[in-house]
């Protein structure tokens, strides 16, 4: 591991002014990020340190909704009551994810923000663009079991690694931010993440320094909800394909979709198409088998993730039914 | 701390990049309070082997993937591998060495004797303070991915067991007498 100075800050307002230095990060968990600097793929030349923050609350919002505090850990945000009993998606996704110490230990905002989990990403002698700009892509010819299927470009095909996250773009969760210069922005998280592009080292909107302080749910969804992840191993593994759902239905027919991906794509993937497909149907065969249409029109294999295809297709037509049984026509 | 020298140049800065830089930290392990100097990168795993001797915490993988290396802090179960000892100041650490003695076991420890939850014993300790996070985890009622509800009493069953242990591997796949000895441990406490 590289050295690095080491400041730890007792306010947000004191750790965005330390944070926006050259090569500066924010540590919090560090499950991720410490993970990565042993490798030497991280090299902050100054961590600084805002465990300490007063950001380990979850409020209850005017609005109806809950703030929930950047530091909350991911085992206190799965087991809180209002989490379980009005945002189950979210519950379950946290708990399919990592192991129950990573989870004891890693936070809310670290988890919106962990790496991608590619083996040529962790492979400091394959070149990879997000490690290193402009040095290529190992994956594309490579070996893609976990890579992605939507939304690649042709300098990055790696996934993104969260469940957590997969489960707030379902929920229409938005990013509270303190940007270095001391104002709060608002970020909607179908606006967070980037997609590779040319520029696959740039995965989120945050600016340097910018510090995420909350996140903000909205008003418990109408319908059913469920988080559903395919996986090697039944614990502690990543995802090959997950899906988080929350549907409602009105008069025997879906009146809201809301469908998120994980395991699939550079970041929690939604397609408002494949919602489209099934709003005002009955629930049926055909209309789920529209929805997977939709989804993965444009959907690619690179070889051995070809698979992720139809996976998807089943696993998302099988929430579809588990969210409306007893509603089918 | 150190406080930052300017930049000088690639070759300065490149150099600067290797040089220990000190931290001070003060915390509490096995009801013992320490105050200890230390590099910064120095993780809560090797704060215990390298400076404190405390060995009985083990370094499988070093990268929070087989848990041999797990610790109570603050009464939670964590990878100390993934952690740096200087985000440790004011905390109260349980380690194995801080469970049980030879002449005074813990109750997980007698029960992996009798059960000889182990072969080559090296993710024992990590097990065993796993297990202590793990079944205080259940009397507070948290849930688990394959909890049946997220509402309600938890029941401890070996399903329940497996997946809650997940992050402590056992390279000589010791599991099934593993579960045995957290099954009766958990139920002489429930």
């Amino acid at each position: 591991m590289r050295s690095f100075d080491y400041a730890r800050a007792d306010t947000a307002q004191a750790a965005v002014a330390q944070g926006h230095g050259r090569a500066t990060k924010f540590i919090a968990g560090g499950t991720n990020l410490l993970d990565l600097m042993k490798l030497e793929i991280e090299t902050p030349e100054k961590l600084v340190d805002i465990s300490r923050l007063d950001l380990k609350g979850i409020e209850d919002t005017d609005a109806g909704g809950l703030s929930i505090g950047a530091l909350v850990l991911n085992s206190d945000l799965a087991e809180d009551h209002r989490v379980r009993a009005h945002y189950p998606v979210l519950a379950r996704a946290l708990l399919a994810g990592a192991s129950a110490q990573l989870r004891n230990k890693a936070t809310t905002g670290g988890n919106l923000l962990q790496r991608t989990r590619c083996n040529y990403f962790y492979d400091t002698v394959a070149p990879c663009n997000k490690r290193q700009p402009g040095a290529g892509c190992s994956a594309l010819g490579g070996f893609t079991r976990n890579h992605a299927i939507l939304g690649t470009s042709d300098h990055c095909i790696a996934t993104h690694p969260s469940d957590m996250a997969v489960a707030m773009r379902a929920l229409d969760a938005t990013i509270v931010t303190l940007k270095a210069d001391g104002e709060a922005r608002r970020i909607a998280i179908a606006d967070f993440y980037r997609l590779p592009g040319r520029f696959p080292h740039l995965e989120t909107v945050l600016e340097p320094g910018e510090l995420i302080t909350h996140v903000e749910l909205p008003p418990p969804p109408k319908g059913l909800q469920l988080y559903r992840k395919v996986r090697d191993r039944a614990s502690y593994a990543f995802a090959l394909v997950s899906v988080a759902g929350v549907i409602s239905i009105e008069n025997g027919k879906i009146a809201s979709a809301a469908l998120a991906f994980g395991g699939v794509a550079p970041l929690p993937w939604r397609d408002a198409r494949a919602e489209a497909a099934l709003i005002g149907e009955a629930p049926s065969t055909a209309a789920f088998e529209a929805a997977a249409d939709a989804l993965l029109a444009d959907a690619k294999g690179f070889g051995a993730n070809d698979f992720k295809i139809p996976l998807t297709r089943r696993t998302l037509i099988a929430c579809l039914r588990e969210l409306t049984a007893g509603e089918s026509a | 701390m150190s406080s930052k020298a300017p930049d000088t140049g690639g070759g300065a800065a490149a150099a600067r990049r290797h040089e220990p830089r000190m931290a001070a930290v003060d915390l509490t392990i096995n009801g013992e309070a320490y105050s200890v100097n230390a590099d910064v990168r120095t993780s809560l795993l090797d704060l215990f082997r390298e400076h404190l001797h405390l060995t009985g915490s083990k370094k499988g993988c070093d990268h929070g993937q087989c848990g041999a290396c797990t610790v109570l802090v603050n009464g939670r179960r964590i990878n100390s591998c993934l952690t740096l000892a200087v985000m440790h100041q004011g905390d109260d650490i349980v380690t194995i060495e801080g469970l049980g003695t030879p002449d005074d076991l813990h109750p997980l420890q007698s029960a992996f004797l009798r059960h000889d939850a182990f072969q080559c014993g090296y993710c024992t300790p990590g097990q065993i303070c796993s297990a202590v996070g793990m079944l205080a985890e259940v009397k507070q009622g948290r849930h688990s991915h394959v909890s049946e509800t997220l509402g309600g009493d938890v029941v401890l069953s070996d399903a329940e067991i497996s997946e809650r242990m997940s992050g402590n591997i056992c390279r000589c796949s010791g599991y099934p007498n593993i579960v045995d000895a957290l099954r009766e441990v958990a139920g002489d406490r429930s």
